[in-house]
């Protein structure tokens, strides 16, 4: 193992004897850990009794793992540190996985440690066993087993630069039982270098003048962020960009905040539950400048659809396997997303030529053409509360500036077309893997990292309950989560689904015997509030975040039978929404699959 | 395409579950997939026979170079190179057999490796394509086994992969 770092020995501190337990704290310490989330377990004891003489982290007790490793997911969408969850073996380690799924899919950086049997009884189907690296190995960036705690130290380096690197990601670090009470010097590596490991950083000079020549030149331009453009911290370089340039832009759910959303340069999401503008200027644009995105499927709808109208696509990615992935590119820069935007800003200041003032005069009032149709508009109704009402209301008492977490459904949608983000990082939630049960462990994560930061939880009645012994943990820390439930008594989005393509069958999507909300809020020592008539929205929001030391559990009664527009049907082209005054369900029907 | 694909990986425990679990997992094809230390005892080279479009091929590379443990990754296809694979055929070798056999593996270079008193086995090296065309030059119902290594290749001339 030794022979694939190298460390000259001046980046060695001095060293002494630890036991394994007390090495990890001690990397935790050198790493500047603030918030360690876990539940102890037989595996991990002698971690957690060092951790008890230790007080330079938190050590955050969730009431499941699953719920550990999304808060330190959060934390690290929400601060851009490395989030460290600590789990023990068997099923403390499978509760985890979950979590590390969620994270994995949205690139986020993780360091999971999972306590793992005595090394003698590894293999031997001993209790609380489970080959965590073998279940984690599909949905981790990459993971370790720890044989020799002389190797733990360098084993735990290696996991938070892997980890924060490159395209970030969770790795897990499994620890068996006698590996953390084995004695061992403790040196922590103040650099590592691996040499399988090398991501790049710069992209290349000549792909990015290229780029730049063609920006400078396009007609129809579009630009189109991600998530990869939020966790590259690259936002202030792009909307430096875009100003400059005067072109459109549009962000993805994963990339909300990454350009102003109150900004008029800034066209709306796009994608499955996209604008109008957004979709069709994506759609008709000429030359379209692809940051740290990555043409899912849920974004770009049918690709052959999307290839159809020929257009220049310039991609910037921290990684090659993105580039091409879904859908062939012409100019693909590698490379970190901050560094080579700031690159091609150089290019454009030391540039005297502009893009075409009158193509693009063309091109905004195309797009202003589309924005017309409004179809983020939406009905209130004197007796109904209207979900998207509520979101709205919400990005108003909050100012536009809270931290908003959200679970899975149709309410994540109305969060995100309703909020508008003007900063990065402040949307939350799981864009690739679609997990439910995320929101209040996330919500959790991010009031830890913000103590006086406004936090707000959007949810269903489905998702809610995925995780909802958390309001136990929320108690113990004092985090004044403001909990917005958009109770419509439907897994909605899976409603949706079956309305619109399988003939109104509701099948197992109605969600009967609810808690009672407020009571159940109250037990855990929560503020509880029923919310039932449209003109209280605004009022018991000012309440709620009125009181800054307390969760308070919002439930919006909300219509049941809301449906989220624009919709691109699985397997359509961008272009092909179906808008909210057009029934449009029966010609998507056919297409209809899960 | 048929491709070859070379690579150097971290000789680590659980390596190359990763490579075959990244096949596996994005639904590439593999043929056939050999693995073995180098003269450098920290790195294992392994080499791996798959097929797909270009496209596919690329995305291959690509996320073999993602994985941790992986150092470099070559594709032979992209230059000159040598394929060679071996396999062991034990074949009826009675009456009549006993002269055909052996005027057949000769023809092919093979090496008659093992004899009993029914059955031959022979030793053949060769592109997998050769490997191919002896097991058709036999007739089906004289085979009793066979086991070839999967393909190594290697790149002509100058070509070297190497930390
Ligand atoms: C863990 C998990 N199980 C199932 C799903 C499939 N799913 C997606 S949305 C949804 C309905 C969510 O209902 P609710 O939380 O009430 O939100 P609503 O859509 O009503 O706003 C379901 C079941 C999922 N995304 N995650």
């Amino acid at each position: 193992m030794a022979s694939e770092i190298r460390m000259d020995d001046s980046s060695y501190q001095k060293t002494e004897q630890l036991t394994g337990a007390e090495i990890i704290m001690r990397c935790l310490h050198e790493e500047n850990v603030e918030f360690v989330f876990g539940y102890p377990g037989g595996a991990v004891l002698h971690i957690y009794d060092a951790l008890f003489k230790q007080n330079k982290f938190k050590h955050i007790l969730v009431r499941h793992e699953q719920a550990a490793v999304h808060a330190a997911d959060a934390y690290s969408r929400a601060t851009g540190r490395v989030g460290v969850a600590l789990v023990t073996s068997g099923p403390g380690a499978t509760n985890a996985v979950t979590g590390i799924a969620t994270a994995y899919m949205d690139s986020i950086p993780l360091v999971v440690i999972s306590g793992q049997v005595p090394t003698a009884a590894i293999g031997m189907d001993a209790f609380q066993e489970v080959d965590m690296v073998g279940v984690t190995r599909p949905c981790v960036k990459h993971n370790f087993l720890v044989k020799d705690a002389r190797d733990l130290a360098t084993t735990m380096k290696k996991a938070f630069y892997i980890a924060a690197s490159g395209r970030p990601g969770p790795v897990v670090v499994d620890v068996p039982k006698d590996i953390t009470a084995d004695i061992a010097e403790f040196a922590y590596p103040k650099t590592i270098e691996m040499r399988s490991y090398t991501p790049v950083l710069k992209g290349h000079s000549g792909q990015i003048k290229k780029a730049v020549k063609l920006l400078l030149e396009a007609k129809r331009p579009m630009i189109y962020t991600g998530g990869g453009l939020v966790l590259g911290d690259a936002a202030p370089e792009l909307v430096k960009l875009a100003k400059t340039l005067g072109f459109p832009v549009t962000n993805t759910l994963m990339g909300l905040g990454g350009y102003p959303a109150t900004d008029p340069q800034y066209v709306g999401m796009l994608g499955m539950h996209g604008t109008y503008e957004a979709n069709n200027a994506m759609q008709n644009c000429d030359v379209l400048l692809a940051v740290g995105a990555r043409f899912d499927d849920r974004v770009v709808g049918n690709p052959d659809h999307f290839l159809s109208v020929p257009r220049t696509i310039i991609h910037i990615d921290v990684d090659p396997s993105s580039i091409s992935k879904r859908v062939k590119v012409d100019v693909p820069i590698v490379g970190h997303v901050q560094s080579v935007v700031a690159e091609m800003n150089e290019l454009l200041a030391a540039e005297t030529k502009r893009p075409d003032a009158n193509a693009l005069k063309q091109w905004w009032a195309q797009i202003d053409q589309w924005r017309s149709k409004k179809t983020a508009d939406y009905r209130l109704d004197k007796d109904i509360i209207k979900p998207q009402q509520v979101i709205e209301k919400l990005w108003q008492v909050t100012k536009g500036d809270a931290f908003v977490t959200s679970d899975v459904g149709q309410h994540q949608m109305w969060a995100a077309q309703y909020y508008k983000f003007d900063k990065p990082r402040r949307w939350i939630n799981s864009g690739g893997l679609g997990t439910m049960g995320v929101g209040l462990p996330y919500a959790m994560g991010c009031q830890l990292a913000f103590p006086d930061a406004q936090v707000a939880c959007v949810t269903g009645e489905g998702s809610i309950q995925m995780n909802i012994q958390e309001l136990s943990t929320c108690k113990q820390f004092n985090l004044p989560i403001k909990i917005i439930l958009l109770n419509n008594r439907y897994l909605g989005m899976v409603r949706q689904w079956q309305e619109f393509f399988y003939n109104n069958r509701y099948s197992e999507s109605y969600m009967e015997s609810l808690p009672d909300f407020v009571k159940m809020a109250e037990s855990y020592g929560h503020v509880g509030m029923n919310i039932e008539r449209p003109e209280d929205v605004e009022g018991s929001l000012h309440e709620a975040f009125a009181m800054k030391d307390r969760l308070v559990f919002m439930n919006f009664v909300t219509d049941q039978k809301e449906n989220v527009f624009p919709m691109v049907p699985n397997g359509k082209g961008l272009s092909e929404m179906i808008l909210g005054d057009e029934p449009g369900a029966d010609a998507a029907q056919s297409e209809g699959e899960g | 395409m048929k491709h070859i694909i070379s690579l150097l990986m971290e000789n680590e425990a659980g390596a190359l579950s990763r490579v075959a679990g990244l096949f596996s997992a994005r639904g590439y094809n593999i043929e056939s997939l050999t693995v073995a230390p180098t003269e450098d005892e920290t790195l294992s080279r392994m080499t791996i026979v798959t097929s797909g479009s270009d496209d596919v091929i690329e995305q291959i590379i690509k996320q073999l170079n993602k994985l941790v443990d992986v150092v470099k990754v070559l594709d032979l296809n992209d230059g000159r190179f040598i394929e060679r694979e071996l396999m062991l055929v034990k074949v009826k070798a009675t009456g009549p057999l006993r002269e055909e056999m052996k005027r057949i593996s000769d023809i092919f270079r093979g090496r008659i490796i093992d004899v009993a008193d029914g059955s031959y086995t022979i030793e053949l090296t060769g592109s997998g394509s050769k490997l191919d065309a002896f097991l058709e030059a036999l007739d089906r119902t004289v085979i009793l086994e066979t086991v070839r290594t999967g393909a190594s290749g290697i790149g002509r001339g100058d070509r070297i992969l190497k930390v």
